[in-house]
């Protein structure tokens, strides 16, 4: 337990001492969200109509962004092979990794969700629909980051690779993600999310586990 | 331990031999192509010539004898993949990730096929070349998960070592297979219900069945026989890049 804590400790300092990091995920998250108007044009309640769905692009993309530094820079000074050699289960060791991952690349995100959903026309009950599904979903979409970044952490170009890897798993998040928001049947779609969220962070440590070790032997 | 107590090599142990596994199966190799060859002609005939008209879709029912098989390959070749995979992971299996290898282009051939037949069958029929039914969609996924291995595959320098990594992500992406059988039960939006493999028995009259099933196995050949020979070629090409390996070390020396 002791190692876990120390484990969580070290990556949530690395994280946030990385520089502007966390700043820049909800920026580009911002952004994205924001530059959709400009392309669709300022029709408000068109806005209104997709604007689920634009959170959900956003947040799937703002994820994909900070997927590189879970398991790269660990890869590349040898660390990895150095927290493989630990007492702690690789399992557990990427549990943890996931956990910080998810508290300053999802968290954020969901902080400032309700800037992107007031510009994109959303109002009251959806507004709060979008933070809860947002705050259901973002688990599921970080454990199968996790996955694609532990398969490609041996590529030396695999940041490229990795998005095309996940997206297909990512689908159905957002399928129930904005059907959350949208659908009639929001609370059905708030449970399957969550469903979804606890299946996938509950096997992701261990496929991404033996994803790395096999990699390195 | 003494050659006498050694245990003999079984079948399993010998054919994970590359070389063993091509002097073993190469003389299957044309007797696949010769049943391949004559179950497609049989099959085309009686698709093309003695089946019955669709009484509301006319001759476009003759699309379903390419359609259907395609569209079962897709599903087959991801689970040879996925027995593969295990194959690869639990015994470490030589063979077994060749096959994953060899397999996954051309299940991405079988699913590109199924996606385009089942279009041009559905402009005449449901009036649409694409609608985002849950049996498509998850095709389409399907055919996006076999782009990101091969993608996958190519990317790594070292392929043993790709293998186990590979193996460990078709087995993640092995969920999609259930979504896309129960697909049509669970969200009735356009493509029919499953009609041939029914607990009651198929739903179809005899003379559309026999050529459907001809088809079918017409396919399956095909797909074992392109399987078989895409795995000798692939044994084959790891030997040319050991021996080009050794041939670079050997100058260095």
């Amino acid at each position: 337990m002791t190692i876990l804590r120390a484990m969580l400790a070290r990556e949530l300092r690395l994280a946030l001492r990385g520089g502007g990091d966390v700043l820049t995920l909800v920026l580009f998250f911002v952004i994205v969200g924001a530059i959709v108007p400009f392309a669709v044009g300022p029709d408000r309640a068109l806005l209104a109509r997709i604007a689920p769905g634009i959170v959900w692009i956003a947040a799937f993309l703002a994820m994909l962004l900070g997927l590189d530094r879970l398991f790269r820079p660990d890869h590349d000074d040898g660390s990895l092979i150095l927290l493989r050699q630990s007492e702690l289960p690789l399992s557990m060791v990427i549990a943890a990794k996931l956990i910080v991952h998810w508290l300053v690349s999802a968290v954020p995100l969901i902080i400032a969700s309700p800037f992107l959903a007031v510009l994109l026309s959303m109002e009251g009950e959806a507004l709060w629909r979008t933070i809860l599904s947002l705050l259901l979903g973002t688990p599921a979409l970080a454990a199968f980051g996790a996955i694609g970044a532990a398969v490609t952490v041996s590529i030396r170009r695999g940041g490229l690779i990795a998005p095309i890897l996940i997206a297909p798993l990512s689908i159905p998040v957002l399928i129930f993600g904005t059907g959350s928001i949208t659908a009639t049947q929001s609370s059905a779609a708030m449970l399957f999310l969550a469903a979804l969220s606890l299946m996938a962070v509950a096997l992701a440590p261990f496929a991404a586990a033996l994803a790395i070790s096999s990699a390195e032997d | 331990m003494s050659i006498e107590t050694a245990p003999k090599l079984n079948w399993w142990n010998r054919i994970a031999n590359p070389g063993q596994f091509v002097i073993w199966t190469k003389p299957l190799l044309w007797p696949l192509v010769i049943v391949t060859a004559v179950l497609f002609v049989v099959g085309l005939y009686f698709a093309f010539f003695n089946s019955p008209q669709d009484y509301q879709m006319g001759d476009t029912v003759r699309i379903m004898y390419v359609h259907v098989p395609n569209a079962w390959l897709s599903q087959f070749v991801y689970g040879v993949m996925t027995v593969s995979a295990v194959g690869t992971l639990v015994w470490r299996h030589p063979m077994a990730d060749v096959s994953m290898k060899a397999a996954a282009p051309l299940g991405a051939l079988f699913t590109a096929l199924a996606l385009f037949t089942g279009s041009l069958w559905g402009r005449p029929t449901w009036g649409t070349f694409w609608e985002w039914d849950g049996r498509m969609t998850s095709t389409l996924v399907l055919l996006f998960i076999y782009l990101g291995l091969i993608a996958l595959w190519r990317a790594f320098d070292d392929q043993l070592r790709a293998a186990r990594v590979i193996a460990v992500f078709t087995l993640v992406g092995a969920i999609n297979i259930p979504i896309i059988k129960f697909s049509v039960d669970w969200w009735s939006t356009l493509h029919q219900p499953a009609s041939v493999f029914r607990a009651d028995g198929p739903r179809m009259p005899g003379s559309i069945l026999t050529p459907l099933f001809v088809m079918f196995f017409a396919f399956t050949f095909l797909f074992i026989t392109l399987q078989l020979k895409a795995m000798h070629t692939e044994v084959k090409r790891r030997r040319v890049i050991g021996l080009q390996r050794r041939m670079a070390q050997g100058d260095r020396a």
